[in-house]
């Protein structure tokens, strides 16, 4: 790769991942973490947003060793100490779920689909699974 | 415009698989840059070599790796989705001593750092999956 190409863009990017998917009924949660934190090691800008069924990985008590998966949520605890300090749970689906902030992991900020919106614009790349 | 494309799905299975495909062709048709074509998760099921379809019907993997080819597209394997999957380029079948290989030769077989890297450098990064 030659500095010419790299600095076509800016070195770091706003990367929004918008993630939307139960954590163990589909591999989606775990590719969507992944790509969040392989983003944050190469230091880009992450925001993480949990929308839709995508809440339920947030919530606190998972075991995941129950069905012999890892615990998606051991995993999203961690993600401060990748830098990654923008994480959003939306405000719509927890209500559709009845599901309160006080059930989730600590550290995740709520958000409605208008902040979402601007967070989309705002954002460089916007990845959505 | 400088795209790249992350393809999530197995082919035959969803048709996003396909669809990914053809918006490949059309962007070098339409003499669009394709930067990096990315398979992740189940999606790296579309660059194995060991596939056998009916006479009737469309090999998508050969059009894959005969799109590659022709247009020497930079096309990337997930390592940690290829590995589970059996998908193996020859450096990681000799490695963990398995008698065959089992991805096209056109693709390399990488880490999610390629992922990040294509949205550092392209214009578009458009999710399929």
């Amino acid at each position: 790769m030659t500095d010419k190409i790299k600095t076509a863009r800016p070195v770091k990017l706003g990367i929004t991942f918008i993630s939307r998917s139960a954590p163990y009924g589909h591999n989606r949660a775990n590719l969507c973490l992944d790509m969040a934190l392989a983003s944050a090691v190469f230091e880009q800008d992450v925001s993480y947003v949990f929308l839709d069924d995508g809440i339920y990985q947030l919530l606190k008590g998972q075991n995941g060793g129950a069905i012999q998966s890892k615990t998606l949520g051991n995993a999203l605890e961690t993600l401060a100490l990748y830098g990654i300090e923008d994480v959003y749970a939306d405000q719509q689906s927890l209500r559709a779920r009845s599901i309160d902030i006080a059930d989730l992991l600590p550290g995740i900020q709520l958000i409605d689909h208008g902040d979402i919106s601007k967070l989309i614009e705002g954002s460089d790349t916007v990845f959505n699974l | 415009m400088k795209f790249s494309i992350v393809i999530y799905t197995a082919p035959y299975s969803s048709e996003s698989a396909a669809t990914a495909l053809r918006f490949a062709k059309s962007l070098i048709q339409q003499n669009h840059e394709l930067y990096r074509v990315f398979f992740f998760g189940d999606g790296v099921h579309n660059a194995s070599k060991l596939t056998i379809v009916a006479q009737d019907e469309i090999n998508l993997q050969h059009q894959w790796h005969e799109l590659i080819e022709e247009h020497d597209i930079d096309s990337v394997i997930c390592v940690s989705s290829a590995l589970r999957r059996g998908i193996l380029d020859r450096t990681e079948a000799e490695r963990h001593e398995l008698d065959t290989a089992s991805a096209h030769d056109s693709s390399e077989v990488a880490g999610l750092g390629q992922l990040v890297d294509a949205a550092m450098h392209s214009d578009r990064v458009v999710n399929f999956g």
